[in-house]
């Protein structure tokens, strides 16, 4: 197990890397970056002088290296637009996201894992049908859509709750819903079609053939073997939220890092822009980890591979 | 004769199928007397294991059993809900399954299924069902038994992990244990070792064993009495002595004819094949099941529904419109199916 663990932990530091060494890039993607500072007014001096203050005249690997290091002692430099250290802002919207995400997939999970789970033991009943209705009319509404749909009704037509801000945990049950229910139909269904495989194995008849009785033989030896890909999906998914957040943060005002990067992206803010990608990075290379590790837990022969 | 542990009248298993109500198992009936083997033979696809799982209650959810007698050591099987079906489960009855590779759940170590399964019935603490798991295991001849309780099954070799769901089986000491096919997917040294084993915790916990198998060497070496089984219905039935030496019904003697006996079947020779198929039991099937196949058919075998009638002895029984007699000419010239 803790090979294991560390091997995936390897893996991930090195992935991170990678993701550091695009983010880095992303600076030049876009052709000079002193030059799209400058503005379209300056002169060759203004440029050259901008070049030598923020260090661009220096090799790309030094660049590189020298960009990492501060990073990882959490320095992202200055806002191009805030004028204002780029960590303290990223740091100050951050958990309004990731409180966001957590209630969203809390929202998807709880409702699809059972429903996924019932509609495996009743395949083709009344409620399987139901379950396959939401998942198709999930996947096909657009989120956005959705999100000003539960607005008009439970915002305006019935006024039950607050259309937008952060203000009280009220705020946040209609955010989470609108992201959390994009995400319900394929976890939904990929619970279904895991449950249904799992409960149709030989392991599953011998739990019952010692007379276990059916909650027992459903959840200690049926769901433990069909969640494996579930939590996988799970820990992508939650990171999309995170990242993906930016159409329900904006519709709702919420002030996250999704809004951030939103309004970065207009500002052409390069250094916020770039931290934003390198912290979600991170939380989905974290999550992904976390995910295998469940996996191990779960699967011992996960654990050995 | 003492009370039999499991005594089956008139069972019958009907599955629904897309195309109509297939037969699987029609009016079989048999009785287990404590300690005994009862060996059910035959191919593939003849209800072997429905019967079985039907035993168990264990049937899918298309198939319905119907039986006018299905006593567990007196106790009507027919009449309990699933819920007190459950409780017999693993417990007065226990069942070994043919893949030993997939029957263990791959998450759980083997001595949390062990435990798990005398927990279920017995009102005992961790330790003694922990002590009795390190027994049973031993008992089916695994060393380093407490050692091998945090073990997973993918740590295990598939004759490995037999033992242990014949170890798992034994848990609640039931009176009646159900092996089908325990050893078809073992190979041939692993095949004996089980079989060994079986018998000897047979006579050791003086528990019943129906055995069910398609191997007639497996049935000549464990079995008391042996019921061949074609197309859902019991075609002979007899002591194994009986059996193997006046096999009476034309299946049977095909049956016989397939295996080679060292120094006896020539080098070269043609083993006994029987041709043809196994005919489809959705719907009524008129006259003999195994018309279709038989050397020996004629016009009286098409119609009406066939009863099995005693041959030579009194406690055995085949179903055939031919007299003892015909049938022991048909074995002595050769001519079987």
């Amino acid at each position: 197990m803790l090979s294991f663990a560390l091997k995936r932990l390897g893996v991930a530091i090195l992935v991170a890397l990678t993701v550091s060494v695009i983010t880095f890039s992303m600076i030049y993607l876009s052709g000079d970056p002193a030059m799209a500072l400058a503005g379209e007014a300056a002169t060759a001096e203004d440029i050259a002088n901008i070049r030598e203050f923020y260090g661009y005249n220096r090799p790309i690997l030094i660049q590189y290296l020298d960009w990492l290091f501060r990073a990882l002692q959490g320095d992202f430099g200055q806002s191009h637009y805030l004028k204002t250290d780029v960590a303290s802002v990223i740091f100050e919207r951050l958990p309004t996201t990731m409180l966001l995400g957590a209630c969203a997939i809390s929202f998807a999970l709880i409702l699809s894992i059972p429903l996924g789970v019932i509609a495996a033991i009743r395949p083709n009943s009344l409620i399987d049908r139901f379950a396959l209705t939401i998942a198709v009319v999930g996947q096909a509404m657009p989120s956005f859509w959705f999100a000003l749909t539960l607005m008009l009704w439970f915002g305006i037509n019935w006024r039950l709750l607050p259309i937008t801000g952060t203000a009280s945990w009220l705020n946040f049950i209609m955010p989470s819903i609108a992201l959390g229910y994009y995400v319900t139909p394929g976890v939904m269904r990929l619970t279904r079609a895991g449950m249904l495989e799992v409960l149709a194995s030989d392991y599953i008849r011998t739990a019952r053939a010692k007379g276990l009785r059916p909650l027992r033989v459903l959840f200690k030896h049926a769901l433990r073997n069909a969640i494996l890909p579930v939590v996988s999906l799970a820990a992508v998914q939650f990171g999309f939220m995170l990242g993906g957040s930016i159409v329900i943060e904006t519709i709702f005002a919420i002030n996250g890092l999704g809004f951030l990067a939103w309004e970065s992206i207009q500002r052409a803010d390069l250094p916020m822009m770039q931290a934003i990608v390198l912290v979600l990075s991170i939380f989905y290379i974290l999550l992904t980890f976390l995910a295998d590790m469940i996996n191990a837990f779960l699967d011992p022969r996960i654990r050995v591979t | 004769m003492a009370k039999p542990i499991l005594d089956v009248e008139n069972l019958s298993v009907d599955i629904n199928v897309p195309s109509g109500v297939l037969r699987a198992v029609q009016n079989i009936s048999f009785s287990v007397a404590r300690g005994e083997t009862l060996c059910i033979v035959g191919e593939s696809g003849c209800g072997k294991s429905i019967t079985a799982l039907s035993l168990m209650n264990l049937l899918p959810r298309t198939a319905r059993r119907s039986a006018d007698t299905l006593l567990l050591d007196g106790q009507d099987l027919s009449s309990l809900r699933e819920r007190e079906m459950s409780d017999l489960r693993g417990n007065a009855m226990a069942m070994i399954f043919q893949e030993p590779m997939t029957s263990l759940n791959p998450a759980y170590s083997i001595g949390n299924q062990l435990e798990e399964a005398m927990r279920r019935h017995r009102n005992v603490s961790n330790s003694e069902a922990r002590d009795r798991a390190v027994f049973l295991l031993e008992k089916v001849g695994i060393t380093g038994a407490r050692g091998r309780l945090g073990q997973y099954p993918h740590q295990l070799s598939g004759g490995l992990r037999q033992r242990v769901m014949i170890a798992m089986c034994l848990m609640c000491e039931p009176a009646l244990i159900l092996a089908d096919e325990p050893t078809t997917a073992l190979d041939v040294t692993i095949q004996a070792q089980i079989l060994h084993l079986l018998a000897e915790l047979r006579d050791e916990f003086e528990t019943s064993l129906i055995l069910i198998t398609h191997d007639l060497g497996i049935v000549a070496r464990v079995a008391d009495r042996v019921a061949v089984m074609y197309a859902g219905e019991f075609v002979e039935t007899g002591t194994a002595e009986q059996v193997f030496n006046a096999p009476s019904h034309p299946y049977t003697q095909g049956l016989l004819r397939c295996i080679p006996i060292p120094g006896k079947t020539k080098r070269g020779a043609h083993l006994g094949a029987i041709p043809g198929i196994v005919p489809n039991l959705v719907g009524r099937l008129e006259g003999c099941h195994f018309a279709s196949r038989c050397p020996h058919v004629h016009d009286a075998c098409r119609s009406g529904q066939l009863a099995l009638r005693p041959a030579f002895e009194e406690s055995h029984h085949y179903r055939c419109v031919l007299s003892p007699e015909a049938c022991a000419e048909n074995l002595k010239s050769g001519v079987a199916a």
